[in-house]
């Protein structure tokens, strides 16, 4: 429903209103507890891609690779034993928004819809937090390789480039 | 002819149905919170033992009903309805449960109002003297409500402060006319004596993180249409309890309430504020139909029971979203009805 000019201002109203009462999100620390959080995972991950590459003569993307998936066996794995739910509300974006957040909201998804059935549940409901990831992940790849090539057409470089 | 209303919105019962037994159950977490000794029973773990979650529930609610019946000393065959709901679609829990219970059934989609709502039915139902016995119920379950309208229980997120967290609980209260039903049972006779229905109001707020901003008007116009219905004010109960508005409805209703020239700081709770304890993580406080539902069976039926409390009025309140309506961007209507209920046989 279209909402009037006048339901719109007492909504906005009331929202003020509302938010007098309301406790804001500890937004600080939170900040700091994902920066920490997400930091060390991030620096853990460098220095076994590092290790690996070192002693078993891989190239960085390669070792790089490998890194990766320890990172989605992880947290898939601590998915499993139900300590991530934990661990993301206490490190939040520290660590939902590595690849270990997407591995996350795989398994839990498989797990919840296991009492559907292997194809109505699991099977249909797998990407049902994932799938909107990708979707947007490649619409907005799509619309940046575009610009790219219009940027090419006509020999335009980023000045910092 | 409509003698029995006083008012546009309020009912009032001159035959006094009387809530015979009440059965409060808990999961787990709830079983630890501070309302922990007032639940007949307490779940060892919120899966009981069953595949999956719903199957939990809904012997969850069996349980509960089958504690209320056994507590009066009566057959499940001589109950002649049951009002019950609870939030899964299309009233899973509830119809299942009453699948193995063989007791006509009337489901009742009230969100987490259903309890006060299942009450006003069972009582007109008795008052009318449609049913002897009327059972009225409503149960919610954490994990089937959390799989339903918001995240898989593993995936990892942070909630805001705002957010509140569903019971997992049950209450059924068994009502029966009072005639010749004097001396029957331990402690005061519980009377429901009337209740107000109410209109469903809606201010816009489309977060469902904020439920108790979303309820509270619903809450404060139904309270406020009860009071001036039937002439009382705040200072007639003892205590009255709203279901689970948790902190900021909480606080929203006094502030809303107290600048329409009812005070309510003195005797007003929230049985979503209660049932949690401050170190549990609950942020605003509990919801669910369970809520207002355990804590009204447990807890306010118990201290009336003692003679405690003499006049309650209890107000659950409802949000009346679907997952639909959510991802339309709808905003969140709010309902709230009032139930009224005494020790003393005195007419609203």
């Amino acid at each position: 429903m279209k909402k009037s000019k006048n339901e719109k201002d007492a909504k906005k109203r009331y929202e003020e209103y509302v938010s007098r009462f309301t406790p804001g999100s500890r937004s600080v620390s939170n900040g700091i507890k994902a920066f920490v959080v997400g930091g060390a995972l991030c620096s853990a991950a460098f220095v076994v891609q590092n290790f690996i590459q070192q002693n078993f003569g891989l190239e960085s993307k390669e070792a790089g690779t490998i890194v990766t998936v320890g990172l989605i066996f992880a947290a898939q794995l601590l998915t499993g034993l139900g300590l991530y739910a934990p661990l993301a509300k206490f490190a939040g974006a520290g660590v939902i928004v590595p690849i270990t957040g997407f591995a996350n909201s795989m398994v839990a998804t498989a797990m919840e819809f296991k009492s559907e059935g292997p194809v109505l549940g699991v099977g249909s409901k797998l990407f049902q937090l994932a799938g909107p990831v990708i979707v947007c992940g490649i619409s907005v790849s799509v619309i940046v390789g575009l610009i790219y090539y219009v940027m090419g057409i006509f020999d335009f470089k980023l000045p910092w480039v | 002819m409509a003698d029995n209303k006083l008012g546009r919105q309020t009912v009032t019962f001159k035959n006094f149905p009387q809530i015979y037994t009440a059965f409060s159950t808990a999961g787990k977490k709830e079983g630890r919170g501070p309302l922990g000794n007032w639940f007949d029973s307490i779940l060892e773990d919120d899966k009981i033992g069953q595949k999956t979650w719903e199957e939990a529930e809904t012997k969850m609610l069996k349980d509960t009903v089958v504690g209320a019946v056994r507590k009066a000393g009566i057959d499940k065959h001589e109950i002649d309805v049951i009002f019950n709901g609870d939030l899964i679609n299309q009233l899973m829990s509830s119809s299942y449960a009453v699948r193995e219970l063989g007791i006509p059934f009337l489901g009742l989609y009230g969100a987490c109002s259903t309890m006060s709502e299942s009450l006003i039915m069972a009582g007109a139902f008795v008052n009318a003297g449609y049913s002897k016995y009327a059972a009225a119920a409503a149960s919610s379950h954490f994990c089937t409500a959390e799989r339903q309208f918001r995240m898989p229980l593993a995936h990892g997120n942070q909630k805001p402060p705002s957010a509140q967290l569903t019971v997992t609980g049950c209450g059924c209260a068994l009502l029966r006319e009072s005639e010749g039903a004097a001396g029957c049972c331990e402690g005061k006779p519980v009377y429901v004596t009337g209740g107000t229905i109410g209109k469903i109001v809606d201010k816009g707020i489309n977060d469902t993180n904020m439920m108790g901003a979303a309820m509270a008007p619903a809450a404060v116009d139904t309270i406020e249409t009860h009071f001036r219905d039937t002439g009382r004010d705040p200072e007639f109960y003892d205590m009255i309890f709203t279901g689970d508005l948790g902190k900021i409805g909480k606080n929203i209703v006094k502030d809303m309430l107290g600048k329409k020239g009812f005070d309510m700081t003195k005797n007003y709770e929230d049985c979503g504020c209660m049932i949690y304890g401050e170190d549990q993580d609950a942020h605003s406080g509990g919801s669910g139909c369970g809520c207002s539902g355990s804590v009204l069976c447990g807890y306010i039926f118990q201290n009336m029971k003692k003679g405690i409390f003499k006049n309650v009025l209890i107000v659950s309140t409802g949000a009346l979203l679907s997952t639909i309506s959510t991802q339309q961007g709808e905003s969140i209507p709010g309902i709230a009805h009032a139930v009224a209920i005494s020790t003393e046989k005195e007419r609203v």
